[in-house]
């Protein structure tokens, strides 16, 4: 079987991205192809705020293979999101074109708005689909290589890299709050018209960049599985368990945390770049460090160190956070705050590693309590994955 | 309500005033009393006639005079067909205008002085040049001041009356610096003027520059001097705004030491990442909310003494949360630095919400006490007393803290924890009562440094988030578990912020000090000051 192949025994994995295709194709249906009054039918908004889960479990997926596969706790991975998410508002703003507020044919309203007369050298190029993609991949990871290069040399590890990495953020935010950096200062980048011609605003637009999402998060799922089970990401666990053993027994440590982290940073850039258009702003408000720390909690939440379990994080976190900040919004720090320290003291395994157990102890105690003769039959279906 | 009390300020001057040129009478002299008569006739006439009998009795030095304008402001002056002047006073009196002195009845005749927005207007300008002459040092002082600024060249007779008789050195050198910028903007020889150039160029001011650099240059020496002292003057301008900025950088450099310093006692000690510390921060700073409350409406003679009072509390309520954390989270996450990282986080979302809650969302107000509020000039400085008093705070909390460390039993123990644990645990210090204490220390001080900010910050629930990424880089920078390193640190990261600022605005000048900050941590992971030994790599 194809799939006993690639996933080897994991299970899990084979549910998850099923389960993540199943979800897909239904939302997609069920936004589309039924009537508005249909009992069954997926409201536009939902799309997108199911698309925006998405995108966060790719960021989750990225803070997941740096901390929970190499012990890297980052801190600042809200950056490059952010990052990734300015480099695909910067295309949408030019396609905007002349539909702007100030009818500038080449200026974001913003610039014309400061009195700017001429594109910065830096927006060159972002009227390009395909440049602005590769930028999107690519600044995150440039800044993240030379970041890490910087860090992981002169061996600042632990919470020191953590604050150094909230640092990184802070220092963005700082910056792109500024208005000369031309990046639309406090208000960001918004007012998104059409992506690649199609209009942002409709359902099947909506339903794309969802699926696209979806896509995304499987392939980036794909790869962080195929590197954690390769010789290279035995090396990672290795140098998240005992770097200086690793370092003895020969192994570049610094060539292997960086090549883990610029890759997670470009994946954290393209979760970014999902997120712009289905949210339809972007703002230094993103680069917040708390946003990195949350982000670093739905990972926490689902399962450090699981894969599966950080994309469950991000989306559990995030509708509890929905629900919450609709029905109690005065209670939803209290929550969150509370889940944070909850997981760390109570649930160090996430979901992802606390369900299962849970459901072992039930059945060994029910299988304790019935004295009856037959046999247990729920030893054979114990969970893969443990 | 306003109007009441100025004119009320207004009448008691002028009767101190009369009765302080009563006094001097003698010397006034015969000619004066003559030009007196001549100016006061002149009342009766046209508003021309007015107006010039205003501006002769600006300069007259007559005892009456700003009784006789005021009234004419205020439509009480009152003209008899014989050209007889009296004034009535605002409680009803007739007075005679020439002598002041009071008489029974209004002369035959008699109808008010018109008065139209021209007259009120150059009434207005009179009485202003006449303060230059009053008895209150202070009012003498500003109208030498708007004299400077107002370069009113009809003020000039007036000046040298008022420096002639002037006694109170200060008002006397701002009357010489008025004089100094008539003599420069009027048409008056070289010699004087370069004289003049002299006293403005040695006020040393903004408005000393601005006022050479617009002077009209008749000749080429008096314009080598003005460009001359004008350069001067940049010079040390230049000088003193470097050593603003160099002592906003101190006063910030405390604030940080103060926020840090007790996050350096935790971290250090304990290794102990502890996001919550800025809420143990604005726990502090609530408190002094709390006692400020309390006195105000129970105790307000104790306002004065709130701070002496919150102090204590504020080390005590902080302390003590910081112990209950301690037991209750912190303890069973020793060793796991990430994870107590991320569990303190999210105690300080709950501390910010809990604290919202309770009092608010908005910002709650503190007061200064009287010692804190105000400011002292100091050469071209203005130094306020808030923060000066942060300063010599901080350094205060800073010697404490250091003799808690170095000479008591406690502190003893705690450095033999930090410096090795298990070792100290095996002779027989008690080592999680010592995480336990020194916790709640690090928390107390914390709160003491929220009493502290109080003074200078908004009290709401955001205090300690924005103070707690600086503390982090105070501490990372300086090097943990020294004190030494976080003055250092915070000295360090507050100076270069505020020099910085100037030259590169403050949100770059930020900017650069975070990406400086980054640079430095991989030349020296861990900080200025490292730990050294075997306890280091635990």
């Amino acid at each position: 079987m194809i799939a006993k192949r690639i996933f080897g025994s994991d299970a899990m994995a084979f549910w998850f991205l099923a389960g993540l295709f199943i979800v897909t194709v239904l939302v997609a249906v069920l936004n589309l192809a039924t009537p508005e009054d249909a009992a069954l039918h997926v409201p536009t908004y939902l799309v997108a705020l199911l698309g925006k889960y998405l995108c966060y479990a790719i960021l989750a997926l990225s803070i997941d293979l740096v901390w929970g596969y190499v012990g890297i706790l980052s801190l600042g991975h809200g950056a490059f999101f952010a990052l990734g998410g300015y480099g695909m508002g910067m295309y949408l703003m030019r396609q905007i074109g002349p539909r702007g507020v100030y009818g500038d044919p080449v200026l974001p309203d913003f610039m014309v708005f400061l009195n700017w007369k001429e594109l910065p050298w830096y927006w060159l190029g972002f009227d390009n689909f395909l440049f602005a993609m590769v930028m999107v991949a690519l600044i995150p990871g440039i800044l993240a290589f030379v970041f890490g290069y910087l860090a992981f040399r002169s061996r600042v590890t632990g919470v020191y890299l953590s604050i150094i990495t909230q640092a990184m953020t802070y220092a963005l935010l700082l910056a792109f709050f500024r208005n000369d950096m031309g990046f639309g200062g406090n208000n960001g980048l918004t007012d998104f018209k059409d992506l690649l011609g199609f209009n942002l605003q409709t359902d099947g637009m909506r339903v794309s960049l969802f699926a696209a999402s979806a896509l995304a998060l499987a392939l980036c799922y794909l790869l962080c599985l195929w590197i954690t089970r390769s010789r290279f990401g035995k090396v990672l666990i290795a140098v998240r368990d005992a770097e200086s053993r690793t370092r003895f027994m020969g192994y570049r440590v610094e060539g292997y945390k960086l090549a883990a982290f610029t890759l997670s940073a470009v994946m954290a850039g393209i979760a970014g770049a999902l997120y712009v258009p289905q949210v339809g702003i972007i703002n230094p408000g993103e680069f917040a460090p708390q946003n990195s720390i949350e982000a670093v909690v739905w990972v926490a939440v689902g399962g450090r160190g699981t894969l599966v379990g950080a994309a469950i994080g991000a989306i559990v976190v995030n509708f509890g956070k929905t629900v919450f900040t609709g029905v109690l919004p005065e209670l939803w720090l209290f929550a969150l705050g509370g889940l944070f320290i909850f997981v760390t003291l109570l649930m160090p395994k996430g979901i992802v590693g606390t369900v299962p157990q849970l459901l072992d102890m039930l059945r060994s105690r029910k299988a304790q309590n019935a004295v009856a003769p037959e046999p247990p039959k729920t030893e054979a279906s114990t969970p893969a994955g443990e | 309500m306003v109007i009441l009390t100025l004119s009320r300020l207004r009448r008691f001057c002028l009767i101190a005033m009369a009765i302080l040129t009563l006094a001097g009478a003698g010397a006034i002299g015969q000619a004066r009393a003559q030009d007196v008569q001549e100016a006061l006739k002149l009342f009766a006439g046209s508003y021309d006639d007015i107006q010039k009998g205003i501006e002769a009795l600006a300069v007259s030095g007559q005892p009456t005079a700003i009784e006789i304008l005021q009234a004419l402001s205020d439509n009480r002056l009152i003209v008899g067909a014989d050209g007889s002047l009296v004034y009535k006073d605002a409680a009803g009196a007739l007075h005679d205008a020439a002598t002041g002195a009071v008489v029974a009845a209004e002369p035959p005749g008699a109808k008010p002085v018109r008065a139209n927005n021209r007259i009120r207007r150059a009434a207005e300008a009179a009485l202003g040049q006449l303060t230059l002459v009053s008895p209150d040092p202070a009012k003498r002082l500003d109208a030498a001041l708007s004299v400077f600024k107002s370069k009113d060249q009809t003020s000039l007779p007036l000046i040298e009356t008022a420096l002639a008789r002037e006694n109170d050195p200060k008002v006397k050198t701002a009357l010489e610096r008025a004089r100094a910028a008539l003599i420069l903007y009027g048409p008056g020889e070289e010699a004087a003027k370069l004289d003049a150039v002299k006293v403005i160029a040695a006020q040393g001011n903004q408005d000393a520059l601005a006022m050479l650099t617009s002077a009209p240059t008749p000749s080429p020496a008096v314009a080598a001097a003005i460009k001359d002292a004008a350069e001067a003057i940049e010079g040390r301008l230049a000088l003193w705004s470097g050593v603003q900025s160099f002592y906003y950088g101190i006063s910030l450099g405390s604030v940080l030491l103060l926020a840090a310093i007790g996050l350096a006692i935790t971290f250090g000690v304990m290794g102990v990442i502890n996001m919550a510390h800025g809420e143990m921060v604005m726990i502090g700073a609530y408190t002094t909310f709390v006692v400020q409350d309390i006195i105000r409406t129970s105790a307000p003679w104790l306002f004065d003494y709130s701070l002496a009072i919150a102090l204590p509390l504020a080390f005590l309520v902080s302390g003590a949360v910081g112990i209950l954390i301690e037991r209750v989270i912190i303890r069973f996450l020793y060793g796991r630095p990430l994870e107590t990282l991320l569990a303190t986080f999210g105690l300080s979302l709950v501390l910010q919400q809990a604290v919202r809650t309770i009092f608010g969302p908005t910002n709650r107000e503190v007061g200064n006490p009287a010692w804190m509020s105000g400011a002292f000039d100091l050469g071209g400085l203005t130094l306020t007393y808030n923060r000066m008093w942060i300063i010599v705070f901080s350094m205060v909390v800073l010697v404490v803290l250091m003799i808690v460390l170095r000479r008591t039993a406690f502190g003893l123990q705690m450095r033999a924890v930090t410096q090795n644990r298990r070792m100290a645990g095996s002779m027989g210090i008690r080592t999680n009562w010592v995480d336990m204490l020194t916790f709640g220390l690090g928390s107390g001080v914390a709160g003491i440094a929220g009493v502290a900010l109080s003074q200078i910050d908004n009290v709401s629930p955001n205090l300690g988030q924005g103070y707690i990424i600086d503390s982090f880089m105070v501490v990372v920078f300086g090097g943990v578990g020294n004190l030494w390193g976080t003055l250092v640190g915070a000295m360090t990261l507050g100076i270069t912020n505020k020099l910085l600022e100037p030259v590169a605005g403050a949100v770059l000048g930020k900017i650069f000090v975070l990406v400086a900050l980054v640079l430095f941590i991989q030349r020296k992971p861990r900080g200025l000051f490292p730990q050294k030994g075997r306890a280091v790599e635990r």
